[in-house]
């Protein structure tokens, strides 16, 4: 009995506290669609402050700020480029986890590609080496088996 | 040739590595977008005087520097005694943005640590330091008579800092001024 209570004051406790701790009130959404918008847009976005961590999973005051300035954006009607391009304004291009294809980034998004292609042409080059030598080996003049009989 | 690759590869790499560290101090800082273009518009509320308000266009005429501080901010008090010194040689005005801030401790903080802020705005919400792209204090900027931001600097500005970096920008704008 004695026990239960100290639970149950425990447990109350921590509910209480919890509430107070709140630190920011939650923002509200509109409707589903408003909602799945700001999560892949806040997914996208960097957080300046904690800078390997997004928008979304950041708990830094500023992270809130701009979580708040993404939903008032979308609340007052901009696409999602303009909600970017807001932040890309004030923030630059590093705010964009998937940045932008432009000459600063060509060989961000170009270099794969062109690297892929090194490789393809190295391999070829050296398979096709391989295979010369190959056949060089086998028409070799000293290759019994498959000297011609000329007699 | 083939013996020779690994040693190579190793070499590639650690020059590649050696640039990585000697830029990673420097790697968190953000250039800021804004550089030569015209700062963002702000009507801002100034410390201890709610009611009145100064604007971006109140402030042209002058190249100033706009300091982003807060009384909750310790790298600001550490930066301190370089605004009050340089408020004091009256080489520009030091105009602050005191960034998410309790006006009543932002006095109190002015107060102890000394008030080198000729105008001293107050963003209690932050929305104007978004519209600076600031992310963390305190952020130095240079803004010209024209109103362009001019020049940004992250984290503690000192001495050595203004010397190289914003003494020969601001004769580069004295330079520009007399031109005209």
């Amino acid at each position: 009995m004695k026990n239960t209570l100290i639970y149950l004051i425990f447990g109350i406790s921590i509910v209480l506290l919890s509430a107070f701790s709140v630190a920011a009130p939650p923002l509200e959404f509109d409707n589903q669609t408003q909602e799945s918008r700001f999560n892949k847009l806040v997914a996208e976005l960097r957080c300046l402050v904690c800078q390997n961590q997004n928008l979304a999973d950041s708990d830094a005051e500023l992270a809130q700020d701009l979580r708040r300035e993404v939903l008032d954006l979308i609340r007052s009607g901009k696409s999602d480029t303009q909600v970017k391009d807001f932040l890309v304004q004030r923030y630059g291009e590093f705010v964009l986890y998937r940045p932008r294809l432009d000459k600063s980034t060509y060989l961000l998004w170009l270099g794969p590609a062109v690297f892929f292609l090194i490789a393809a042409v190295v391999i070829g080059l050296v398979i096709g080496k391989r295979n010369q030598q190959f056949l060089e080996n086998q028409n070799m003049p000293n290759n019994k088996d498959q000297k011609p009989h000329d007699d | 040739m083939k013996r020779w690759l690994p040693l190579i590869s190793f070499a590639i790499l650690a020059i590649l590595l050696g640039f990585g560290l000697k830029n990673a101090d420097t790697k968190s800082l953000i250039p800021s977008p804004l550089i030569d273009k015209p700062a963002p518009d702000f009507n801002l509320p100034l410390v201890g005087q709610p009611e009145v308000f100064v604007s971006k266009s109140d402030l042209l005429g002058t190249t100033y520097l706009l300091n982003v501080w807060g009384s909750w901010c310790a790298a600001c008090r550490v930066e301190h005694p370089f605004m009050n010194q340089l408020s004091r040689s009256g080489i520009l005005p030091v105009v602050g943005l005191n960034w998410k801030d309790e006006p009543t401790e932002a006095i109190a903080w002015l107060k102890q640590f000394g008030d080198p802020y000729s105008i001293n705005m107050s963003d209690y919400s932050g929305r104007t330091a978004i519209d600076f792209g600031v992310y963390g204090a305190p952020e130095s900027f240079i803004i010209d008579a024209k109103g362009n931001v001019r020049y940004k600097h992250i984290g503690v500005l000192n001495q050595q800092i203004f010397e190289r970096e914003i003494q020969p920008l601001l004769a580069t704008i004295a330079r520009e001024v007399s031109g005209q």
